[in-house]
């Protein structure tokens, strides 16, 4: 329990996916003009964040591994190399599915969060987790934490993201600078700041 | 055909950079450039996945359905970036691990999803092919650029060669580590993007608010 508290802490602050792996930074720039927008598409996020990288766990671990078809009667087969291409498949299935369950049983949540889903497939932040989670062989219940904290990390970073923007903009800032330069500089200050959780352990 | 194929490689690199206009694959494009040896592999992984994905969907985009395209698109580029991943690990595996998951994430890169998209489903495969290669290109220039800050100001050395002898090992420069780290590449870009739009002011951005400016008498 201790060790998924700690993995929580570091996924959401100290190994934070938009400040410090850069992970979903076309969207992280492209969508943190407004407080709300930006909410709302953390939210969406985390959500699918939450339930890929465990599905993604599973795939691997059931049938991609070495040895994982086992139970197929294929014991020396090893899929990993099609690892990349089913995460992918995995992702966009399943924001698929989400999509059309929002929009059948809980149409006020699709209203709020549905413009955001088609863009969350090609968010390299839900990629990014799930090979994350291949990488650093996290079990079950691990992904399952590392999902959600890591979404939620992203969620984080996009609101505090779009609140500085919210107050930029009044700003007397250099022509050149004007919009995307200065959201640049503002996200490296920024990033330094999250560094400041590396020393925390718990 | 409006563009020469040699405008249409060169014009990516400057006047319609997919990084610093059109803010596109930036993700990678910050978090593999502590040092260029790792930024120039990336680079080359990036053109290649993008000239090629773009040349094959060019090829069959008569025949994609418009419903599915983007599904037809995805597991192209997916099947290149696994070809390109599967190299990388064979012929060069130290530079497969410092890179990661960024190979992986290559499929998620914009670039190669927005050319796919933007050029290559109207265009024949040799032209799609060359924007593909100027794209990948002008991604590879703001990588080389910052690669070549991040390294040589960050541990004295470029692709490994000492430039700067540092003071650790008995030289004259103390190494700035904060280029290493990762917050470095946001200033880097920031202030790339500040050069580009100083050469070129028609790629400024309109302002929000205008600072209400007040006569002097």
């Amino acid at each position: 329990m201790e060790g998924l508290l700690s993995l929580a802490v570091k996924a959401i602050f100290v190994e934070n996916l938009a400040l410090s792996f850069f992970l979903g930074m076309c969207t992280f720039i492209a969508v943190s003009k407004k407080i709300s927008t930006a909410i709302g598409l953390g939210i969406s996020v985390m959500i699918v964040q939450a339930i890929t990288v465990p599905a993604n766990n599973l795939i691997l671990t059931y049938l991609l591994a070495p040895g994982a078809l086992g139970w197929a009667g294929f014991e020396e087969v090893d899929l990993t190399f099609l690892g990349l291409i089913s995460y992918i498949g995995v992702i966009a299935a399943l924001v698929q599915i989400l999509e059309m369950v929002l929009d059948k049983y809980f149409p006020p949540l699709y209203n709020a969060l549905g413009v955001f889903l088609p863009l969350i497939t090609v968010n390299c932040a839900i990629l990014g987790g799930s090979l994350f989670m291949v990488e650093r062989s996290y079990d079950f219940a691990e992904s399952v934490t590392y999902g959600i904290s890591s979404g939620f990390g992203w969620a984080l970073a996009i609101t505090a993201m779009a609140g500085v923007r919210e107050k930029l903009k009044y700003s007397d800032i250099p022509d050149g600078l004007q919009g995307l330069g200065i959201t640049f500089i503002t996200a490296g200050l920024m990033a330094m700041a999250f560094m400041s959780f590396s020393g925390v352990k718990l | 055909m409006a563009q020469t194929r040699r405008e249409m490689l060169i014009d990516p690199m400057v006047d319609n950079n997919p990084i610093t206009l059109q803010v596109l694959g930036i993700c990678s494009a910050l978090a593999v450039t502590s040092s260029l040896k790792v930024a120039l592999v990336m680079a080359i992984a990036v053109t290649t996945v993008t000239a090629f994905s773009s040349m094959f969907i060019s090829m069959i985009r008569n025949h994609i359905p418009g419903s599915i395209r983007i599904i037809v698109q995805m597991v192209i580029i997916a099947s290149l970036v696994i070809l390109v991943d599967q190299m990388l690990k064979a012929y060069a595996f130290e530079i497969s691990k410092t890179l990661s998951v960024f190979v992986g994430l290559i499929i998620t890169n914009c670039i190669v999803m927005g050319r796919a998209e933007a050029f290559a489903m109207k265009n024949p495969p040799l032209d799609s092919f060359v924007d593909g290669i100027g794209n990948g290109l002008g991604y590879g220039l703001i990588l080389m650029l910052v690669g070549i800050i991040r390294e040589l100001f960050g541990s004295g050395s470029l692709l490994g060669y000492t430039i700067l002898p540092t003071v650790n090992n008995g030289g004259w420069y103390v190494p700035n580590g904060l280029l290493l780290l990762p917050p470095s590449a946001f200033f880097i870009i920031g202030l790339l993007i500040w050069a580009f739009r100083t050469w070129k002011p028609e790629q400024v951005e309109e302002r929000e608010f205008k600072i209400q400016t007040v006569d002097a008498h």
